[in-house]
């Protein structure tokens, strides 16, 4: 393989982890929040037609993004509405939603299968994209995917470098405390699920619009990205940053699948492009494994400094999830 | 006196679910240009418009049905067994793969079919227990678990139609090579439907109902399910408890995978598991984990499933819209279950 070659392969990965990120990052916020939207596979398929439909429709495609971003909002409010307001188990609502809006999306989508679609154009930044190796990586991509390179600093920088991030995580953790500091938590939660519910459709339309431009009904190839999206927000500790590099490491094993192909002829293609699934197995294992007992009684059986070293690997690669994920809050 | 007036509450609330849920899926079928009431026609013609057409319904409702049953163990110790597609899937290449060996052995086919339905519990169980262990053991959330299980499953299923197992020649989409018609099971006469399989099915949700209601098993079941924290320290071994509903819930699958093969499809495919493990859940939570009612809205599912086949070809929407009935069915439910939850503590409180 060329570096040609390769280069325009890992700026393809860069322009296909856009909507995972989108969605990773929408989900990070929202659980910060203490709300776990489980539905965000379904969402992601339902708001691609949606966007599609609309920017069809009206030949916009900025109305499509609008139409993407409003719909994951929509569903968003429906899963805040019945988990929040009417105290229902968030993952039941958020499970039903995720298979609800995938029916939704193939029921609705129907007329629409195959209709030729506007896509959204290459946008080089001019000088940057001259640089070597650089330039061809990060600034000759489209619109999308400068704004997911911003997002995944806003979102951190929002999270961990500001009051209302502190805020944020303060209803995650420990809502009963935020109130008592005069949080309106459950407002707060209801629009931290609706903007993390924003973003998650806005992956839609990066799907629909660009990366796998066009609506094919059941074989449009999305299902299955919102579940990955799931896993990332563990992945990356709840953090905007590593599970954007989780999303860029799933990006690059898919693309590494399809490039070994051919020299595995013995294979087929669906067994490489769904090898990402094991390993997303095996690191939630790797970052979930310090957190269960008998590691903690098998650490202590350990000689001194072995039980250091072991515990220290652990320590840096374990995760705990916001305190309060997936629980009501009651105010009294 | 007040007791009837709040089981009259209750209703009014479920029937009020069950209105809204067709509210809305009158609502999408107006947005999206179809006549109502000639949709639902279609759907309940489908169903019960023939023999050939109720008896597909059986046919659907078999494997539903162990899929629900097999869940309620694991939602009783508080656990959400996502896994289930693959597991069924699991169960179907175990069932797959010893029909296979003993294809040319000359044993009695009944003898071939019942190692073949264990042998389909067996990895069901396999694929179960691997969700479980990674849960209980290695802290893996069940749903991410089972999820991954679920993919590496249809990867597996895929690398075997079109590798070892593939038809000669090459591979196709359609699956593996079929079984002679004598190591099918036994159907009645011009159907699909087998006896065999329905008494499975039936004699599996009265296995688990007891297991549940009339067991010490279930009843420290519920108590992990309930409280895993109270139970531990009430001296309840909760790790073995849960791996325990695991391997139970990955039988019932595995069974399931087995029938798909055995009375159904008779061969392995790419999509033998069907969907019924995500609608085992959506199921499970409609009947809020009642074991009694598995069987009547397990059927009503199945009848929306077979029902929606000939809308595409009828009416031309998409088969989907059975889906959207059945997530709007239990949406609604979660919806006024809250409602009603709110309406009789607000009637508490005027009362106290």
């Amino acid at each position: 393989m060329t570096t040609a070659a390769i280069l325009t392969g890992l700026a393809g990965v860069m322009a296909a982890a856009a909507p995972i990120v989108f969605a990773t990052i929408g989900e990070t916020l929202t659980e910060r929040a203490g709300v776990i939207n489980l539905s965000v596979n379904g969402t992601i398929v339902l708001s691609a037609m949606t966007s599609f439909a609309v920017a069809v429709t009206t030949d916009s495609i900025w109305l499509g993004f609008l139409a993407g971003m409003l719909t994951g909002a929509l569903v968003a409010l429906v899963l805040a509405f019945t988990s929040l307001t009417l105290k229902q188990s968030q993952v039941a609502v958020g499970y039903v939603l995720a298979l609800m809006t995938l029916n939704l999306a193939y029921f609705l989508g129907n007329p629409f299968v195959g209709v030729q679609g506007p896509r959204v154009p290459s946008l080089p930044i001019p000088g940057l994209s001259g640089i070597p190796i650089i330039g061809p990586l990060f600034f000759n991509q489209n619109a999308l995917v400068y704004i997911s390179f911003v997002l995944i600093f806003a979102a951190w920088f929002w999270v961990f470098r500001t009051r209302p991030g502190l805020m944020l995580r303060g209803i995650g953790e420990r809502p009963a405390a935020a109130f008592v500091r005069g949080a309106n938590v459950p407002l707060m939660r209801y629009t931290y699920t609706m903007i993390g519910g924003a973003l998650v459709g806005l992956a839609g339309p990066t799907f629909s619009l660009s990366v796998k431009a066009g609506w094919k009904g059941t074989i449009s190839g999305l299902d299955g990205f919102g579940w990955i999206a799931l896993a990332l927000v563990i992945f990356g500790g709840w953090n905007p940053i590593r599970g954007a590099v989780g999303a860029y490491l799933f990006g690059l094993l898919q693309w590494l699948g399809v490039v070994l192909q051919p020299s595995l002829p013995n294979v087929p293609s669906q067994v490489l492009q769904v090898a990402p699934f094991p390993l997303m197995i095996l690191t939630l294992l790797l970052v979930n494994i310090g957190n269960a007992d008998w590691v903690d009684r098998t650490l202590a059986g350990l000689p001194p400094d072995a039980r250091r070293v072991a515990a220290g690997v652990l320590r840096s690669m374990r995760v705990s999830p916001p305190a309060a994920l997936g629980t009501t809050f009651e105010k009294d | 006196m007040n007791n009837q007036s709040s089981r009259w509450i209750d209703l009014s609330f479920r029937f009020g679910a069950i209105l809204l849920a067709f509210l809305f899926t009158v609502a999408v079928l107006i947005f999206s240009g179809a006549p109502p009431l000639e949709a639902f026609g279609q759907l309940a013609l489908g169903a019960f418009g023939s023999v050939e057409n109720f008896a597909n319904v059986m046919v659907a409702w078999v494997p539903l049905l162990l899929a629900t049953a097999g869940l309620l163990v694991t939602f009783a110790a508080g656990l959400w067994n996502i896994g289930m597609e693959g597991q069924i899937t699991l169960g179907a290449i175990f069932a797959t793969g010893v029909l296979r060996m003993m294809q040319d052995s000359g044993l009695p086919p009944l003898v071939m079919i019942l190692v073949a339905i264990v042998a389909g519990a067996i990895g069901g169980a396999l694929w179960a227990g691997l969700a479980g262990a990674l849960k209980t053991f290695g802290g893996v959330n069940e749903i991410f678990g089972g999820l991954g299980l679920d993919f590496v499953a249809t990867a597996i299923t895929l690398w075997l139609i079109f590798g070892p197992w593939k038809r000669p020649g090459i591979g196709s989409m359609s699956g593996t090579v079929p079984f002679p018609r004598e190591m099918w099971m036994p159907m009645l006469p011009h159907l699909r439907l087998s006896l065999w399989a329905l008494a499975i099915g039936i004699l599996g949700t009265i296995a688990v109902y007891f297991l549940l209601q009339g067991t010490y098993f279930g009843l420290r079941l519920k108590a992990v399910g309930r409280n895993r924290r109270a139970a531990n320290l009430a001296g309840i071994p909760t790790s073995t408890y849960m791996m325990n509903a695991f391997l139970i819930c990955g039988l019932f699958a595995g069974v399931a995978g087995a029938i798909q093969v055995t009375s159904v499809y008779h061969r392995l495919i790419p999509s033998i598991s069907s969907n019924y493990g995500w609608l085992g859940l959506l199921v499970a939570m409609l009947i809020n984990f009642q074991p009694v009612w598995a069987a009547p809205v397990s059927l009503f599912f199945a009848a929306l499933n077979i029902g929606s086949i000939q809308l595409p070809i009828v009416l031309k929407l998409d088969s989907s819209l059975s889906g959207v009935l059945q997530g709007a069915l239990v949406l609604a439910f979660l919806m006024m279950e809250g409602a009603r939850q709110k309406f009789s503590k607000g009637q508490g409180e005027a009362r106290s």
